[in-house]
């Protein structure tokens, strides 16, 4: 995944980095396999690998395939940034509770109540879906809406693809006008 | 990419299972993982490869842009009636237990419903997208080749 960052970084070419952050994304997943988290997985391998990348070539499709060549002051106060956020962050993860620590917060709040009481309370094998669905329907419908809002976004910035059709039509109204 | 006769074949033997997975993701999801965001992500990505392979109009054809845009709120709003209901058959608003006469069924049903909600807008979402975006694509082309 390291390698496959520092490719996306040093690329010029967009085609390439698009192709390299898919392989990212499903690298990504095949760690969440491994961390047993599959439902993430399974998200990531469908949205991150896939059509994220497809929407990523559509959008390359309408622009342009090659980067701008970028000024030397910007890479120089792009790389301060950037590694300044980076420390700020590696900072952050040193509160963090050790990886599989069973004391660790994240274990102990709600966590314990969902696992023993869900297959009671909802009756469903998967509790992810029932964490998701029930204990966080109120989330969930959050999450529908910012999918309903991006998509009714796009169609009211892209349009609805009719305009070939009116276009013409305008021209033989102007055309049977001036006539 | 229309003249790619392995691309088209082999993309014709596909869809049809990615759908039938798309749906199966989307109905077994309280049994196994998955669910609406994945299923509606894998049925659309059905739709997507079709587009991709013999071109964004015959989407079109398959799944009008007037019915993506009538199932796009459908699903929200599926999912908003169903906590609804909770709140008409006397409890809170997304509270499953009262839907039906056991709560752990009530719980089964309000599940398989918002998930339905979720799948049909998280799919037809992402092939609005997918087509706006492709269409537009296809009408710069000629314009490009114009210039």
């Amino acid at each position: 995944m390291t390698f496959t960052g520092l490719a996306i970084a040093l690329l010029h070419n967009l085609f390439a980095v698009v192709m390299l952050s898919s392989i990212f994304s499903l690298l990504g997943a095949a760690v969440y396999v491994a961390l047993d988290a599959v439902d993430v997985a399974f998200t990531e391998a469908a949205v991150g690998a896939g059509i994220a990348t497809v929407l990523m070539l559509g959008t390359l499709a309408l622009t342009t395939s090659d980067e701008k060549p970028a000024r030397p002051l910007q890479v120089l106060s792009a790389l301060i940034v950037v590694t300044g956020t980076g420390m700020v962050l590696i900072y952050g993860t040193l509160d963090m509770p050790d990886f599989g620590d069973p004391a660790a917060p994240i274990h102990n709040h709600v966590a314990p109540r969902y696992l023993g009481a869900s297959g009671e309370e909802i009756g469903i094998p998967n509790v992810v879906t029932s964490v998701l669905a029930s204990y966080r329907g109120y989330d969930t419908l959050g999450e529908v809406f910012v999918v309903f809002t991006a998509a009714a976004g796009v169609l009211a910035i892209l349009g609805r693809g009719r305009r070939p059709k009116r276009r013409p039509k305008r021209k033989q109204n102007m055309k049977e006008i001036s006539s | 990419m229309k003249e790619k006769i392995i691309l088209r074949v082999i993309s014709k033997f596909l869809i049809p299972y990615i759908l039938l997975f798309g749906l199966y993701v989307q109905w077994h999801g309280d049994f196994g993982p998955g669910g609406g965001f994945q299923a509606g992500v894998i049925f659309a990505s059905g739709f997507i490869l079709y587009g991709l392979i013999f071109g964004v109009s015959n989407v079109r054809t398959a799944v009008p842009s007037a019915a993506t845009r009538i199932l796009l709120p459908l699903g929200v709003l599926g999912y908003g009636l169903v906590g609804v209901m909770g709140i008409f058959k006397g409890g809170n608003f997304l509270d499953y237990n009262v839907l039906a006469a056991a709560p752990t069924g009530g719980q089964h049903l309000g599940i398989i419903l918002i998930e339905l909600g979720v799948g049909v807008t998280v799919a037809t979402a992402m092939i609005t997208i997918f087509s706006t975006f492709a269409s537009r694509a296809e009408l710069q082309k000629p314009r490009d080749e114009e210039r």
